[in-house]
């Protein structure tokens, strides 16, 4: 949380969010969970990122690694697609962390108001692909940060 | 900052539309969505989109008629078709109708991001290159204000420290001494040198039009506004506005600009909504706007906001030392774009040069070497190759005075004329003021030839 100045509580696990499952395309739809996430928000909460182990979609995409309210108070994050076994390779639980990482801070970035990032290595990068998560890095470009901090101030 | 690039995406299914625009938005863009085809044409024909985002099933009218349409009153616009059925034949009359490109929902993550910035790159290079054409002939800077007299020197400092600021500058002079080439060489080295330059000419239009030009108008606006139309401020927001002969501005006109000049502000002509615009203005005239102003014909509060700088730029006759500089420059600038092997201008030319009070300044030289290089047969500038227009009576007649018999002179005439226009008969007896039956006529008797 160090990168958004704040103090961070980790909230008891809820259940599978069935009620977004899409039996068609065999995945959850993100933008339902997000709205649904306001249930079990708490009243003093700034901001508030769900992670979850199942694949997300939005219905014009195939797939979402996260999807969050720009310039609101929700963001959510899927790990399905960050374990390396997703592409039939052994298990890496750091590498796992690291992705992860990168994209609740992707996510939170969006809810204070920043939108995609042309620089690679910015965390802000739209990642399309896990190719382009892992190029990028945990950390905010000099522009994003100056924005970050100009929109997290007012 | 990334720039705001405007979508509107149409699709009749509600979650459809706002998932994509939520994802256009995390992107950065931009974005409006509506449910049907007639309120997509709608706001195309109000407002300015950079891209369109077309479903192509919609109750209605479907999304390639809804292109089809869009076409008609926007014919840049790129549109891009979706579909939920990937078929061969539905892609294939998309594209054959004009699309731009062609989705399949759902999209795999890569492919909107990569064909929205497909489309703007490719929309900014169709500007750019637009914009380069236009600049390429009159790209003007410093280097192409020759001179070596002290005047003009002063001018040049002046004008490169009036550069880094945003001050109003008026440039008076007389026709053809090169007052636009000071006014861009003013904003190609000020901070805004990499904006748009936009110039008016306000001699040319009438008052109603210039208005329309200045501040564009709304659809509607009058009889014939079929579409909202950019003006020329808002096309110079972030560069220069260059208001060539200011001093044929109507007094209602002047009123205008002077508001804009106060307020930073406009609406277009027939609109409601204020427009905010930075722009700095150059003015130029060849009149004396202070004898106007005095005289009631130019609006005095006007003329001090336009006047904070003032350039008076010396006529031609008045810089008599540039005179053999500017002739070796416009020289050289016509021997690379007429590819000719004219090294030099004789001295008689020179001479005659020098003692003219060339009334059309800078421009009229340029004009006397341009034209007398394009006659000319020889790889030097002689007296003959001069055009008959210019210089006085008595120099034209110093310049034939028992030189040539009138064969002679009618001879080289219509050889050069045959020669400019590489032979085409018809062009060249235009130019001769003759019909063709004489210019063969001549030809046989003068037994030309091409060579």
């Amino acid at each position: 949380m160090e990168k958004f100045q704040g103090e961070c509580k980790i909230l008891d696990a809820v259940p599978r969010p069935d009620y977004a499952f899409n039996s068609q395309r065999k995945q959850y739809f993100s933008t339902e969970i997000l709205r649904e996430m306001g249930r079990f928000t708490p009243d003093d909460a700034r901001k508030i990122v769900g992670v979850v182990d199942v694949d997300l979609y939005v219905p014009i995409l195939t797939f979402v690694f996260g999807e969050a309210q720009l310039n609101g108070q929700r963001a959510l994050v899927s790990l399905f697609r960050l374990h390396q076994e997703h592409y039939g390779m052994a298990p890496n639980s750091n590498l796992l962390k690291v992705r992860a990482s990168k994209e609740v801070v992707h996510e939170l970035g969006h809810t204070f108001g920043l939108t995609h990032c042309s620089h690679r290595k910015c965390v802000m990068h739209f990642s399309h692909s896990l190719r382009n998560v892992d190029i990028k890095s945990a950390d905010f470009c000099g522009g994003c940060s100056d924005l970050l901090s100009a929109f997290s101030s007012c | 900052m990334k720039e705001k690039v405007r979508v509107l995406v149409v699709d009749d299914e509600l979650i459809m539309r706002d998932s994509l625009s939520d994802w256009l938005r995390l992107d950065g863009y931009e974005v409006t969505g509506v449910d049907n085809g007639a309120e997509a044409i709608e706001r195309v024909k109000k407002e300015e989109w950079d891209v369109l985002i077309v479903d192509l099933k919609m109750p209605g009218m479907n999304g390639i008629e809804v292109m089809q349409e869009v076409r008609k009153i926007d014919r840049g616009i790129p549109v891009i078709i979706m579909t939920a059925y990937a078929t061969v034949d539905t892609a294939v009359k998309a594209m054959k109708e004009g699309a731009y490109d062609y989705i399949v929902k759902p999209f795999n993550p890569e492919e909107i991001g990569l064909t929205i910035r497909k489309i703007i790159a490719q929309q900014r290079l169709v500007k750019e290159n637009i914009y380069l054409r236009r600049e390429l002939r009159r790209r003007y800077q410093f280097k192409d204000i020759i001179t070596k007299n002290p005047r003009m020197r002063d001018i040049l400092e002046l004008v490169k420290s009036v550069a880094k600021t945003a001050s109003t500058v008026l440039i008076e002079g007389e026709s053809g001494t090169g007052k636009e080439l000071i006014a861009r060489a003013i904003h190609s080295s000020s901070p805004r040198g990499k904006c748009p330059f936009v110039a008016v000419s306000c001699a040319a239009l009438p008052e109603t039009l210039l208005e329309t030009e200045l501040f564009g108008h709304e659809k509607g606006a009058f009889t014939g506004a079929i579409s909202a139309k950019k003006g020329r401020f808002e096309l110079a927001d972030k560069g220069t506005l260059f208001l060539d002969e200011i001093a044929e501005m109507s007094m209602k006109t002047q009123v205008d600009l002077l508001r804009v000049l106060e307020e930073k502000e406009f609406t277009r002509i027939g609109g409601t909504k204020p427009i905010r615009v930075d722009v700095r203005i150059i003015s130029a005239t060849n009149k004396n706007l202070k004898k106007l102003v005095a005289e009631g014909a130019f609006r005095d509060d006007l003329f001090y906001r336009l006047n904070v700088v003032s350039i008076q730029i010396p006529p031609l006759r008045e810089r008599m030392e540039d005179i053999p500089l500017l002739a070796e420059h416009f020289l050289e600038k016509y021997r690379i774009e007429y590819t000719k092997k004219v090294g030099e201008i004789s001295e008689e030319v020179m001479n005659l040069l020098l003692k003219h009070d060339w009334p059309g300044n800078v421009r009229e030289l340029e004009n006397t070497i341009e034209s007398s290089l394009v006659v000319t047969k020889s790889n030097i500038i002689n007296l003959e190759d001069l055009p008959d227009s210019f210089g006085t009576p008595d120099e034209k007649s110093y310049r034939l005075s028992g030189k040539k018999r009138l064969d002679e002179v009618e001879k080289e005439c219509i050889s050069g004329a045959l020669h400019v226009h590489n032979w085409n008969i018809k062009k060249s007896a235009e130019m001769l003021g003759i019909d063709r039956t004489t210019l063969y006529n001549k030809i046989r008797k003068y037994n030309l030839k091409k060579c």
